[in-house]
């Protein structure tokens, strides 16, 4: 065992990973920040930048807990990922004062429910999860989550949802119109079957090919978010993008300060960095979602400022997160995920 | 007589067996010259994909990328061959032994066990021995997980060679290295070759096991091109696995003109 | 029969001295580096979950019994056999079956056109069934997809023939899984057996055939026993991934339903975060393949001690 052990630290330190002065350590989503802005961060500062990236935040989440902590200074976990990373304790926090441009967030995602008062993340990007429905297709109103849950003859076995369990569920349970986090056997039993019966009109379960159906035209309708079905309709589907009167998901990217950060203050630069409007702004222009800091109008393009994605229309109801719920509670709802797939 | 080698049907097959191959290919090649962003509709010819792969500013990563997958795969291939080679001699000349059956499972492990599995049980191993994940911990993965794919093809192949081709070598007073370098090892190539571009090619297909063992800063061209769907898949993917293809064209283009003036010059 | 068979086993050549050293690489690597991380998961099946991924060290069968039996959706119910994982596992042992005939069914021929090339070509048709998989998988099963699909290059022109009316339902079916799974292993058929067939030696169906056996007679009396352990390592390779993958079925195939890959990643790298669940169930699927292997262990034991 000993001889094991000094062979791994051999190997450890042939991989060298000394984490020295001058640098910075991400872990991020591949292609969701544009290289120009990280390279405009290290001529500022002479802060190297190292980007490892991850696919999922589940997937992020199950690394970091596998042993990457300690390895990354800030990470971009979704909005009900950065309430589990910090029940985790996987966070580390700072004081408003830690970031100059603190006073940049937009005043209503100062206080948001995952992170109330904003301790340990900054907004990045948000944006919405509904559906988008093809117009040659179907002509009607869509504007309700029926389009998907109980859909009209021209769309039943043309629909995509997204192959994942936290935002079919909510959108379902929104649906239905109850909480997320029920525990209510009557109510839970009314989505498992909701969704059962909903199933048959469904074509296929899939998140990275969400626009790709749409554009093919494989689907005629799909559970989609607002930037994906911004570049479906820029790529000639005629999709629109439906704010459904039930309510609809929002969701809202976040960069953390991971706990055991090797680089601290250098992190905190970069969180100070990307609460600059015209800096965040470049990511909005670079990923089509919409910024959670005040004052980037100026920056931004003009397509992305108009897009009817974006914008949703007066009568629009206010989105919800995903909720976060207990272990018991979410027991359930993992069976009638594992149910609605078996 | 000259039926025997030949069965009805089976060119068939194999011309269907290229098609079913290729046909996507030609897809993917087509679609990475589409001047639009997506990968489903044609919005006429462009360069621009292959412009945005070679200077677009993601061009350092994905070269990085690129390199980093060709270098595992070739480096995790070379060493699990290796020692399937050895294995499978074990395995078929060394006749019976205490824990034939056992090893035999354990070399079909790497099969066996689901990847997600393998990636999450070591990334905790990793740590837990203190191993920063790196190229290293990604070698050292892609080695295990490579040995079985080609310890098969390289079994099936030596089950079938009889012993008395070394017998008569060592009769001929040669050692035992000799006659497996000059006798056996000839005679087992086609094997050898098969174990090894199937250990490649899934080695460079890796995706899950990857993803957990790689550290920062480190890519290989499934990790990045698996984290770029988030955004959607773009037509530069498209440009870079064209590319890839082109690439491996050219080194067996070039292997057989080797071969070729090889064979010419000794003649 | 046993008398035309070649089999080099068990008479050794100066091998049975060094089987040890032989093995030592085999034994180090996938020892150090599989096995304990297996043990490990091995054990984190019995452990108690943490809430989204990890472990608590309280030993408990708890995923065992959520495996195997069904307490009604709240726990309050009495237990009654759980038919839902063993549904799953039983679906993707059946598409990993047909997956792997129909790569045999066309691996065979191929695997055996390729080997009666001369040989100087023979290098290259192994490149060529190899190449595309430079591809990504991902990339390639997209591209797949976009064939097949309803109004794709396949469907279209056979409509404007004429010779159907509606497009041909492939992508979301289970036959589209199947598709996926052969499309992602077809290589791991043919060079197996490709490297087994290079070695008959066709004096044998010439001997057949001057004894008036039919073609197909020979095949399956003469060439099939000597090239079977080709067949057996192809469909091993193809078989046993096939039973845990699932993206390449998933994205044909619509991933309506749960496969055990994705249902055990569901557990690690999905929102349930259940690791001993997902751990219980990798060990009960690496049983399964595990008894299957070491009854073909066995047999190649019993062949080789003849």
């Amino acid at each position: 065992m000993k001889k094991l052990l000094s062979t791994a630290t051999a190997f450890a330190l042939l991989a060298g990973a000394a984490h020295a002065e001058g640098k910075l350590s991400v872990y991020h989503w591949f292609e969701y920040i544009p290289q120009e802005l990280v390279d405009k961060f290290t001529a500022e500062t002479g802060i190297e930048v190292t980007i490892d990236t991850y696919d999922s935040n589940e997937s992020m989440l199950a690394a970091l807990k596998a042993g990457k902590l300690g390895q990354y200074d800030v990470a971009v976990p979704g909005d009900y990922m950065v309430e589990i990373m910090a029940k985790e304790g996987l966070l580390d926090s700072f004081a408003p004062a830690d970031l100059p441009n603190f006073g940049n967030i937009a005043p209503e995602w100062v206080d948001v429910p995952f992170d109330p008062g904003r301790k340990s993340s900054i907004p990045y990007q948000w944006g919405s999860t509904a559906f988008s429905v093809n117009r040659d297709v179907y002509q009607g109103d869509i504007n309700t989550l029926a389009m998907i849950f109980d859909p009209p003859a021209e769309l039943q076995g043309k629909i995509n949802v997204l192959d994942s369990q936290g935002e079919v569920l909510a959108l379902g349970s929104i649906y239905l119109g109850i909480p997320q986090c029920s525990t209510d056997k009557e109510q839970l039993k009314a989505l498992n079957d909701m969704l059962i019966n909903a199933k048959q009109h469904w074509a296929s379960f899939g998140s990275d090919t969400a626009k790709d159906v749409l554009v093919s035209g494989d689907a005629a309708a799909g559970m989609i978010y607002n930037g994906f079905s911004a570049k479906a309709r820029a790529e000639g589907a005629n999709v629109e993008y439906a704010y459904p009167k039930e309510g609809f998901v929002v969701w809202m990217d976040n960069v953390v300060l991971l706990k055991d950060a090797p680089n601290r203050d250098n992190a905190l630069k970069f969180m100070n960095f990307l609460l600059d409007p015209e800096n965040v702004a470049a990511v909005t222009n670079y990923a089509a979602y919409t910024s959670g800091v005040a004052g980037v109008e100026p920056f931004l393009d003009e397509a992305i400022k108009s897009s009817p994605e974006n914008n949703p229309p007066a009568d629009a109801p206010k989105g919800s997160f995903i909720q976060v719920c207990d272990q018991e509670t979410q027991t359930l709802y993992d069976a009638i995920w594992t149910n609605l797939k078996k | 007589m000259k039926g025997v080698r030949h069965y009805p049907g089976f060119l068939t097959m194999a011309v269907a067996c290229l098609v079913i191959l290729y046909a996507p290919l030609i897809v993917v090649t087509v679609y990475s010259f589409n001047a639009s962003t997506s990968i489903t509709t044609w919005g006429g010819f462009s360069w621009r994909w292959y412009g945005d792969v070679f200077t677009g500013p993601e061009a350092p990563r994905f070269k990085a990328a690129a390199w980093n997958s060709i270098t595992i795969a070739v480096l995790a291939a070379s060493a699990a061959t290796t020692i399937a080679v050895a294995a499978s001699l074990a395995m078929i000349r060394g006749g019976r032994f205490r824990g034939k059956s056992a090893t035999f499972a354990l070399i079909n492990l790497p099969l066996m066990v689901p990847e997600i599995v393998t990636a999450v049980a070591t990334l905790i191993f990793f740590s837990a021995i203190g191993l920063v994940t790196g190229y290293m911990t990604i070698l050292i993965a892609h080695i295990v997980f490579c040995i079985p794919f080609a310890y098969l093809p390289i079994t099936a192949r030596l089950q079938g060679i009889e012993d008395s081709y070394e017998q008569a070598a060592r009769d001929l007073y040669a050692t035992q290295w000799q006659a497996f370098r000059l006798v056996l090892l000839p005679l087992m190539l086609p094997g050898v070759i098969s174990g090894f571009l199937l250990a490649f090619i899934i080695s460079l297909d890796d995706f899950i096991i990857t993803n957990f063992v790689k550290g920062a800063g480190m890519e290989t061209l499934p990790t990045a091109i698996f984290g770029s769907v988030k955004q959607g898949i773009k037509p530069n993917i498209m440009a870079i696995s064209t590319m890839m293809l082109a690439v491996s064209v050219l080194f067996v283009t070039l292997s057989y003109l080797v071969n070729r003036i090889g064979q010419r010059t000794r003649s | 029969m046993a008398g035309l068979t070649p089999s080099g086993q068990g008479n050794g050549s100066g091998y049975r001295r060094i089987v040890a050293p032989l093995l030592l690489p085999t034994w180090l690597m996938i020892g150090i580096f599989l096995v304990l991380p297996v043990l490990l998961m091995a054990i984190y099946s019995f452990l108690t979950k943490e809430f989204r991924g990890g472990v608590i060290w309280d030993f408990t069968l708890a995923s065992y019994d959520q495996f195997f039996l069904n307490r009604g959706l709240f726990g309050d119910e009495p237990p009654v056999i759980e038919w839902t994982y063993i549904t799953i596992f039983w679906r993707s042992i059946w598409q990993a079956a047909v997956a792997t005939l129909i790569c045999l069914a066309i691996g065979f021929p191929t695997a055996w056109f390729i080997a009666t090339r001369p040989p100087r070509s023979r290098a290259i048709w192994l490149f060529l069934i190899t190449i595309p998989y430079w591809v990504n998988l991902l990339i390639r099963t997209v591209s797949l997809k976009f064939l097949i699909r309803d109004n794709g290059p396949l469907n279209e022109p056979l409509m404007a023939l004429g010779l159907i009316t509606d497009p041909l339902p492939l992508v979301n079916t289970n036959l589209a899984v199947q598709l996926g799974l052969f499309y992602s292993y077809l290589p791991f058929m043919v060079l197996p057996i490709y490297a087994a067939v290079e070695r008959y030696n066709f004096a044998l169906s010439e001997a057949a055939a001057d004894l008036y056996a039919s073609r197909w007679v020979t095949l399956w009396e003469i060439v099939l026993p000597v090239v079977k352990p080709g067949i057996i390592a192809g469909c091993i390779l193809v078989f046993v991934p096939s039973l845990g993958a699932f993206l390449a079925p998933d994205l044909l195939g619509g991933a309506k339903t749960f496969m055990i890959g994705s249902l055990i990643d569901e557990q690690f790298r999905g929102s349930q975060g259940n690791w001993p669940f997902g751990a219980a169930a990798a060990m009960i699927l690496m049983t399964l393949v595990l008894i299957v292997l070491m009854f073909y262990a066995r047999a190649q034991a019993r062949e080789g001690a003849r």
